[in-house]
């Protein structure tokens, strides 16, 4: 009996030395600063008492679906003319919602077979079939849509990750938000300009280098710009909205259809200025092989050849600038956009970071500005500290010297759940806090339930040891049972819930399992300490 | 100490009192519910924008409201958030200005709004949506006011601006003077030239947009439904389907009342106020349970009385530790809903209000009901057979005589 009971505790404080070695870790000095830092290297404090933004991001996949099908439609385009084969027209009946189903309608009656060989030779993402009156179905293949889906969401991942990194946001989280909802959740923590972090973060920088057709033009309005060709654009033009020459004021240019270059042939930008002026710029470079038809093209369109046009420097949709070229430029560039610093060096980190591949759209926005959280987190921990001695007092008076075990079994049961913490690195929410106040409360209800039912054994006329053993026997079905529900609803909590409520479920759940051990077993311990001192027949206080 | 020494109250005998008190209760937070304040749902669930402003002085919300109808933005609810010392102002916005294309819209249309004397060419530095270490970074080194220093000089300065903007000051700064003492006076003069202060500023934001609104709902909605029915399964498997059924009825009218609470108090149904309902929802199981174990362990023991008699005697013998139990968490909770602040507000409400109810139904709702099925049966049946635990053999586990 005695050795038995040197040897349970020996456990007790095995795990208690495990535990708080899961809050402080190893501490590098034992001041109060030291132990302080200890702590807050091992559990970090969540965004609700830190400050922070949390975000979570849509994925326009279909965006990306269009991209590949669009180049699959030039494709065939081309094949097709090469083949000689007739066709009425080739386009994408459904473009918003089934971006990979591409129709061909009127292919001359002989020209099936070459239009399926083609697809088998050139686009074997696409199975094709036939229709009625001559049309054609080419329908991305269920496997290819769905991985290029994922590449989708992970390129934008990688993306928005070199980005936060590059603004120096400390301990980010950035990952897919759900299971296959193409969502992706961020949260920056102590990020002290949400609204410029959002936009950076969401811009697609998607730069292109286009001809800028009318040595660069700016028209007031798109009708102005048709008047120019007798109201119909020149082939393969398109009109692209930006701003005129001067800066502020919306004007319409006339670029060409398709890009010189574009995101992913840029090998790097950095901010600078310009040399005569001192006007913040983004110089940019191009890869080899982009450099060469960059080349090429500067060098026949520059102001002394014998047919100028100037450059359009596109960026997500938008003209930024149309310079005139001066002579052939191989594999760099600079972009003048009448920039202030701030905004040169966030243009030159885009672009290094690379073009997102797919637009996305902010689902939600959760900031804590600076006065929340210091807030919070005071009222959090006087009402941590007002309850738990509340709860210590209480049972201190009403057991006596059952109530100083029980109190010992509560703060075993801290030190447990704040261990437990530790090891995960979980992350301290405000409703966290609130689940270790409950753990308070719940916890020392087993104790009730031992304690009431050992009296109650007692009132009978049971011995001390017997009134023990049988409290701890009747009272576990019961404390079993009542766990297990509250655990039940704290792991759904867990696994529906979001941040701070997943937090609490989680907080509730390390609680209510370090209960059952301090509870339970460190007390019933304590008892049989204090019983083996005891001479027989001797009055227990409780 | 001791409360409820060998107590004998005649509970089942009050049952017709019970009911009244239930019903009424009920029947108002339904009242509430379908024709007044309706389930009052917090922007997280309905989609919206919810913005936090700090102001310097003690703000008029009338005013703002006329500021911010004049921008357009007709909806706007307006009032006081936390202790009137703060300063600070809760601004809710309805869904119709909260759309997935532009997700701030709202939270820019308030900013502007507020902003009642802006200065042509400056950057309003307690604006912390869009000015931070980078903006006040930036400036300085374009006015370049301590010529000669090194550049990690302007960010340590930065970052000394905004700590006292937010650490200090809470994030709204009176004035640029006021960081006399924090930085040289060049520094101030350079920070003027970019910069002016309005009155407002430490911005928080909560915006959810229609899609994850409906999704939060949704998914709210079923963990409270699973976690009913996951009690549901637990006690029958631990106990008899009559007794599953009798506590998730008396925990269904837990749930019922704390939200019929909220909506009689018109105060916001919020994601943290869900997770709060979702743990009494195991919580009030508790009592529930500890009370059933002693009528299965009672009807061993007392093969002669009733199942009245012995429901009667259970509660008795139980009533101090289910009072004591959850007196214990009732006080945590209430230290919780004093002391814990206004984010917490919402979810320690549902406590207090949850464990009282919660406590009451198991005795007045939850062991009743066993009786009154018992009774509907043996009416009937003619004479009815009760499928007791300890006679039916199903469950595992036993309390040991």
């Amino acid at each position: 009996m005695q050795k038995n009971l040197l040897s349970k505790t020996a456990l007790i404080f095995g795990v208690l030395i495990v535990f708080l070695g899961g809050i402080f870790g190893i501490p590098k000095s034992l001041t109060k600063d030291g132990l302080k830092q200890a702590v807050a290297d091992r559990i970090h404090l969540g965004l609700d008492l830190k400050g922070g933004t949390h975000l979570i991001l849509q994925v326009m996949v279909n965006d990306a679906v269009n991209a590949q099908s669009d180049h699959a439609i030039e494709l065939l385009k081309d094949e097709l003319s090469k083949a000689k084969v007739a066709y009425a027209d080739i386009s994408k009946p459904d473009e918003k919602n089934q971006p990979e189903r591409i129709v061909v309608k009127g292919v001359a009656l002989d020209g099936g077979t070459q239009l399926r060989n083609i697809v088998t030779d050139h686009l074997p993402e696409f199975d094709v079939t036939g229709g009625t009156d001559n049309s054609w179905v080419l329908l991305m293949k269920a496997t290819v849509l769905s991985s290029l889906k994922v590449r989708t969401v992970e390129q934008s991942i990688e993306a928005i990750r070199t980005r936060v990194d590059s603004l120096g946001v400390s301990e980010p989280v950035i990952q897919q938000n759900g299971l296959g909802e193409n969502q992706i959740l961020v949260q920056l923590p102590g990020v002290d300009d949400p609204g410029r972090v959002k936009t950076l973060l969401s811009s697609t920088a998607r730069l292109e280098l286009r001809e800028a057709l009318d040595r660069g033009t700016p028209y007031p309005t798109e009708r102005a710009a048709l008047e120019q060709h007798g109201g119909l654009l020149p082939p393969s033009t398109v009109l692209i909205h930006g701003k005129s020459r001067r800066g502020e004021a919306d004007a319409v240019y006339i670029v060409s259809r398709t890009s010189v270059a574009s995101g992913t042939d840029i090998r790097g930008a950095d901010a600078g200025n310009k040399s005569d002026t001192n006007e913040p710029i983004v110089n940019f470079y191009l890869t080899a092989a982009a450099g060469k038809k960059f080349a090429l093209f500067t060098g026949a369109h520059s102001k002394d050849s014998a047919n100028p046009s100037n450059l359009a420097i596109v960026l997500d949709n938008n003209v930024i600038t149309a310079p005139s070229i001066n002579s052939q430029i191989s594999d760099s560039g600079i972009i003048e956009g009448g920039f202030d610093e701030q905004h040169a060096k966030d243009l030159a980190m885009l672009l290094r970071s690379g073009a997102l591949p797919a637009s996305l759209h902010y689902l939600t926005e959760s900031t804590v500005g600076p006065s929340l959280g210091a807030d919070s987190i005071n009222a959090g921990i006087k009402a941590a500290t007002v309850g738990m001695l509340a709860v210590l007092i209480f049972m201190l008076v009403y057991y006596r010297g059952a109530g100083i075990n029980a109190n010992i079994a509560l703060v075993l049961n801290l030190i447990i759940l704040l261990g437990f913490m530790g090891f995960f690195s979980a992350v301290l929410t405000l409703p966290g806090i609130a689940g270790v106040i409950l753990t308070v409360g719940m916890g020392v209800d087993s104790n009730v339930l031992i304690f009431e039912r050992i009296r109650e054994e007692l009132r009978n006329g049971k011995a001390a040891a017997a009134a023990v053993d049988q409290g701890f026997n009747r009272a576990w079905t019961t404390i079993l049972d009542t766990h297990v529900t509250t655990i039940v609803s704290a792991l759904i909590l867990f696994l529906v819930g979001t941040g701070p409520v997943s937090g609490f479920g989680l907080t509730l759940i390390f609680g209510l399992l370090a209960n059952l051990f301090t509870a339970v077993f460190v007390s019933r311990v304590i008892f049989d300490a204090v019983l083996s001192r005891k001479g027989r027949g001797e009055a227990l206080s409780i | 100490m001791e409360f409820f020494r060998n107590t004998n109250i005649d509970f089942l005998g009050r049952k017709w009192y019970f009911l009244t008190f239930s019903l009424i209760f009920s029947v108002a937070g339904i009242f509430s519910m379908l024709f007044w304040h309706g389930i009052p749902l917090g922007v997280e669930f309905r989609g919206g924008t919810r913005v936090y402003v700090k102001f310097t002085q003690t703000p008029n919300n009338d005013e703002i409201r006329a500021l911010l109808l004049r921008a357009g933005l007709r909806t706007a609810g307006v009032q006081r958030y936390d202790k009137p010392e703060y300063n600070e102002v809760e601004i809710v916005l309805d869904q119709k200005e909260t759309s997935e294309q532009d997700l701030d819209a709202g939270k820019k249309q308030i900013i502007n709004a507020l902003e009642t004397n802006p200065v042509a060419g400056k950057d309003d530095l307690n604006n912390n949506d869009k000015i931070g270490f980078s903006a006040v970074r930036s400036a300085l080194a374009l006015r370049n006011p301590m010529p000669g220093a090194a550049p990690e000089e302007y960010d340590r300065i930065a970052r000394q601006v905004l700590d006292f903007r937010d650490k200090q000051r809470g994030g709204v700064l009176k004035s640029i003077d006021e960081l006399q003492g924090t930085v040289t006076p060049p520094v101030i003069d350079a920070l003027k030239q970019s910069f002016y202060t309005s009155n407002f500023g430490g911005l928080s934001a909560q915006i959810v947009g229609p899609q994850v609104g409906a999704q939060l709902k949704q998914q709210a909605t079923l963990a409270v439904g699973f976690s009913l029915l996951a009690m549901l399964v637990y006690l029958w498997f631990r106990f008899e389907l009559i007794y599953g059924v009798a506590a998730v009825v008396a925990v269904f009218h837990d749930t019922l009342i704390t939200i019929g609470a909220f909506s009689l108090t018109n105060q916001e149904i919020t994601l943290t106020v869900i997770a709060a309902i979702l743990t009494l929802v195991g919580y009030s199981m508790n009592d529930t349970i500890v009370v059933f174990d002693r009528i299965r362990e009672n009807v061993k023991l007392m093969r002669r009385e009733s199942l009245a008699e012995i429901v009667n005697r259970s509660i008795n013998q139980t009533l101090s530790r289910t009072i004591l139990t959850s007196g214990l968490t009732f006080l945590t909770v209430l230290s919780l809903f004093l002391f814990g602040g206004e984010v917490l507000h919402g979810f320690s409400f549902a406590l207090v209000v949850g464990i009282v109810i919660g406590t009451y139904s198991s005795i007045a709702v939850a062991a009743p009901m066993l009786v009154a099925w018992q009774e509907w049966r043996s009416v009937r049946a003619g004479r009815g057979t009760v499928p007791l635990p300890a006679q039916a053999g199903k469950s595992k586990v036993r309390a040991k005589v």
